[in-house]
């Protein structure tokens, strides 16, 4: 927007990917050096950044933004601050508003939306069938061609769950260079389902939802995918058996691409036995083996990238019964530091690999051409800077989302981050959003 | 004790005391015209049901009324839960009406867990008159308080709990409680009855847990068969074949009646479904304790209010 | 009144009032009492029943039913009546367990029932007595016998046979031990706030 003559910032002293401390110099939004002593340039506005590691902004391929329709829990503005504060420069918006986003008009306002916030990229994710409902195509193509340009579909909350819908959307997007993106819920396995189908679900009376629900419709999904020469992107990823048929699938050439949540990486089962629905969330908390074979899945690359899963809900819609709650918990502010918990200090991943999970990977899934780009002279200065040595507390009430459903309410999470430039700007800095 | 969610976790002196208590009443007024005792005066004793069960919430009104505790019931059809209100709603305003105790009963499982995490800062008492599929603690009390006055004592005693373990919250309150007091439990279902996991449950140190798929091996060496109800719906769920071929395997006919030992005991927490899962003639027969559960279910749940109303306050 | 743990040591500022021979003698001569009170076996004469009040008075009235029959050679039934669930004051202690309620044989119809406790104080205890008594039967009369009256009286009450007139501070705790209950007989006179 801005006409101003060129403007240049130096990041002082910072670590891109961890590695050996350099300044950065950023120029109308692009990278315009990379060296020593940058920062003596009389006109340069200087970011000290000593002791902080540099990624690639941040790509979530999974987030709710709840507009339009439950404005009351978020915005695409609230969901956009929440955005920035945690890393991300681009986010994609799922499509379980109300209206559900299955059609050009409510994918270009959600684009439009966030293009005028200006905080992160709004990628709106269009609906696979109409209204969510797995009976009919949404018009996948114009959602494609409109100005909202879609490259991701999905039904997330439920799943595509006729074989042949499936394998229709999986042809049909070839032509789009899309993919869809399929939440793997076996409907007639999850009749009732509460919670994780294990020891303490049943102790507790809450019905299961059995892991083979999701790895049934994972393998059918595989070899369709296969079948048909197509992209298949998996959700949120929540059981060691689903990892082992990505394998699998990968193995045999399947274009099969797959993320996890940083609640699956970190979270367990063990969250249900005081029926706080802070932690009910679909696909239900596993175990602990589940999350540890995650893990290794995310370090060995059979899980490609980190999504959130952000899902705002209403203080009326946890506050209650298990059975009566929604599903879904807050995450674009804490996915940074659940990584840094549960892959980086044990040793899984070092800051590449971060870079890998968090941003790189998402990008290249999604299709994104200017993000997740390396950190180097010439690219885009979509940046964000990340403190490994600071520890802080999780309120809910402090977080920039509307809703305040954090399942770390009161933990103290290692690494945060500093600030996030997308394409040269200051989306946010020491917790503060500047939008 | 300010509330009682389940038996899960319930400290069998804490038990045993309510058991005791619950004795000491049916001793006091045994044989009595008037069965008034003005213990609980002036305190409120709210029955709170989202479900129908008359027999439940009849013996609570009567435990409350016989100790004088003014009673109120209020049913999930004629009040604002029909209207949408939410369940944190109405159990902070009937703390605020001044409940003394909310007894609860409701389909969600662990209902009485929130109700009791929301009422923390009051000093109203929850019982839990049954939530989903998960506890029916009274139950288990009065289940264990027949089989007292029946065997002496559970310790060592062998227990079988048949039928439809996985939907009920009954056989769920009964295997912590009996366990905890020593004794060997056994369930007995077709594999899609019992619950996941249910033979690793961690269970009371003093007793044990385990499985079984046929019921004519388990009666012979039984003290006591408890029979679930078979509801319904689960009859159209798909998870045994037919009634017919339930009640061929799992129901107590005469035949498999005369298989138990002598002394041994037949319960069933009612309503029962006489040639389902339990024949008339057992039912109706001497080792049957079903009326003896009844009333004691009576006593048990005075005995329960008397516990939580009857003394100094919790520390809130 | 709660025992004192066993093994737990003995309060510094405690008094005895009466030992165990003195416990003896007072029995005895509320015995003597009661048969005189009551004219016992005179012809006419309502039956006489002895209702102990756990946890003390129990004890207490079937020691005083032996010795009414080692002077009289008439054995009174003797029975214990819990008053727990008739106590006005459940809410000021934990929970108490409840005591035993045994009425002798006979019944207490029409008969001269003597409320037996061990310690005479408020008076509430045995407000809660009389309407124990009142719903499991209609005695022609009521009595009360108490080993010590402590005085500080809260309800219009008085006892018709007192083994012991104590008078105490307000702050202070009278302890009755008896053998079947507390391992020896006495009574003991705790100072504030060092008594169970």
């Amino acid at each position: 927007m801005s006409t101003s003559p060129s403007t240049t910032t130096v990041i002082k002293g910072v670590r891109p990917y961890g590695e050996d401390a350099v300044d950065i110099e950023v120029t109308d939004g692009v990278i315009t050096a990379i060296g020593q002593g940058l920062a003596n340039k009389d006109t340069a506005e200087t970011i000290d950044a000593a002791g902080l590691v540099a990624l690639p902004g941040f790509v979530d391929l999974h987030t709710h933004l709840r507009e339009p329709g439950r404005e009351d829990t978020e915005t695409i503005e609230t969901g956009s601050r929440a955005a920035a504060l945690g890393g991300y420069t681009a986010v994609f918006a799922m499509a379980n508003t109300d209206p559900v986003a299955d059609n050009a008009v409510v994918v270009e306002h959600v684009w439009r939306r966030g293009q005028e916030i200006g905080l992160v990229d709004v990628h709106p994710v269009g609906a696979v069938t109409v209204g969510l409902k797995g009976e009919k195509l949404a018009e996948l193509g114009t959602m494609a061609r409109s100005s909202a340009r879609v490259r991701l579909f999905s039904d997330d909350g439920l799943c595509v769950a006729d074989p042949l819908i499936m394998r229709r959307a999986l042809e049909y997007t070839k032509a789009l260079d899309a993919v869809i993106a399929q939440h793997a819920e076996e409907p007639r396995l999850t009749v009732g389902a509460q919670a994780h189908e294990g020891d303490l679900a049943a102790r507790l009376g809450l019905a299961g939802w059995p892991s083979v629900a999701e790895e049934a419709i994972v393998a059918r999904d595989c070899l369709l995918a296969k079948h048909v020469g197509a992209r298949l992107h998996v959700c949120h990823v929540s059981t060691e058996g689903t990892a082992e048929v990505l394998r699998w699938a990968k193995a045999r050439g399947t274009r099969v691409s797959a993320e996890v949540t940083p609640h699956h990486l970190l979270l367990d089962d063990e969250r249900l036995s005081t029926y706080d629905p802070v932690n009910k969330v679909n696909p239900p908390l596993r175990t602990t083996t589940d999350a540890k074979a995650l893990r290794q899945a995310l370090a060995d690359g059979t899980l490609d990238c980190v999504a959130t899963d952000h899902a705002p809900h209403a203080a009326q819609d946890k506050d209650c019964e298990w059975s009566a709650a929604r599903p879904g918990m807050l995450g674009l502010q804490t996915a940074l530091s659940i990584v840094v918990a549960t892959m980086v200090e044990p040793g899984l991943l070092d800051w590449r690999g971060v870079a890998r999970v968090m941003s790189e990977r998402p990008a290249e899934i999604a299709g994104l051409p200017d993000q997740g780009r390396p950190i180097a002279v010439g690219e885009p200065a979509t940046i964000t800077l990340v403190d490994p040595a600071a520890r802080w507390t999780v309120r809910g009430a402090e977080l920039a989302s509307i809703a305040t459903n954090t399942p770390y309410e009161g933990m103290e999470l290692p690494g945060a981050v500093v600030a996030t430039f997308l394409r040269g700007k200051l989306t946010a800095r020491d917790g503060k959003a500047t939008a | 004790m300010k509330h009682l969610l389940g038996t899960e976790g319930l400290d069998p002196a804490t038990a045993l005391a309510i058991l005791d208590t619950a004795d000491g009443l049916k001793r006091t007024l045994l044989g009595r015209e008037v069965k008034k005792l003005p213990t609980l005066r002036g305190r409120t004793v709210i029955t709170c049901f989202y479900e129908d069960s008359t027999r439940t919430r009849v013996s609570f009104e009567i435990a409350g009324k016989w100790m004088s505790a003014d009673v109120v019931n209020v049913s999930a059809g004629g009040s604002s839960v029909k209207k949408g209100e939410s369940l944190r709603d109405t159990a902070l305003t009937l703390a605020a009406a001044g409940a003394d105790c909310v007894v609860v009963r409701h389909p969600a499982s662990g209902a009485a867990h929130r109700l009791a995490s929301w009422l923390a800062h009051t000093n109203t008492s929850v019982v839990n008159a049954g939530d989903g599929t998960h506890e029916h603690p009274t139950q288990a009390l009065l289940d264990m308080a027949t089989l007292r006055e029946r065997l002496g004592s559970v310790e060592g005693r062998r227990i079988a709990i048949v039928g439809d373990v996985l939907h009920s919250r009954v056989a769920r309150s009964n295997v912590h409680l009996l366990t905890s007091f020593g004794a060997e439990v056994v369930l007995v279902a077709p594999p899609t009855l019992l619950p996941t996991g249910v033979a690793d449950w961690p269970v009371g140190a003093a007793g044990s847990l385990r499985i079984s798929h046929q019921l004519d091996a388990e009666l012979p060496t039984a003290d006591a068969v408890m029979m679930l109800r078979v509801q319904a719906e689960r009859m159209h769920g798909g998870f045994f074949p037919s009634a017919r071929e339930y009640s061929i395997a799992y129901g107590l006919s005469e035949a498999r009646a005369a298989m138990l030992p002598d002394h041994a005991v037949v319960l069933h927490p009612g309503p029962m479904l006489r040639g389902m899962e339990i024949s008339a003639a057992v039912a109706d027969s001497p080792r049957a304790a079903i009326t003896q559960q009844v009333a004691n279910g009576v006593h048990v749940r005075m005995a329960v209010l008397y516990h939580l109303l009857a003394g100094e306050e919790d520390a809130a | 009144m709660p025992p004192r743990p066993r093994g737990a040591p003995e309060p510094a500022e405690r008094r005895e009032l009466l030992s165990a021979g003195d416990v003896a003698r007072t029995i005895a001569r509320m015995a003597h009492q009661v048969i005189e009170k009551t004219s016992l076996g005179a012809s006419g004469a309502s039956p006489v029943v002895l209702l102990g009040i756990p946890t003390r008075g129990a004890p207490l009235a079937l020691r005083l039913a032996k010795r009414v029959a080692d002077f009289s050679d008439i054995q009174v039934p003797v029975g214990a009546l819990d008053v727990t669930l008739y106590r006005d004051d459940l809410r000021r202690k934990p929970t108490r367990p409840l005591g035993q309620t045994a009425l002798p044989p006979g019944g207490i119809e029409d008969a001269l029932v003597i409320l037996v406790d061990d310690v005479l104080f408020s008076g509430r205890t045995i407000r809660a007595a009389l309407d124990a008594l009142r719903d499991v039967g209609r005695p022609r009369a009521v009595q009360l016998a108490v080993l010590v009256d402590r005085g500080h009286r809260e309800l219009p009450i008085r006892a018709d046979y007192v083994g012991k007139n104590v008078p105490t501070a307000r702050s202070e705790e009278v302890h009755v031990l008896f053998t079947e209950t507390d391992g020896r007989d006495a009574v003991l006179l705790h100072r504030a706030g060092d008594g169970a």
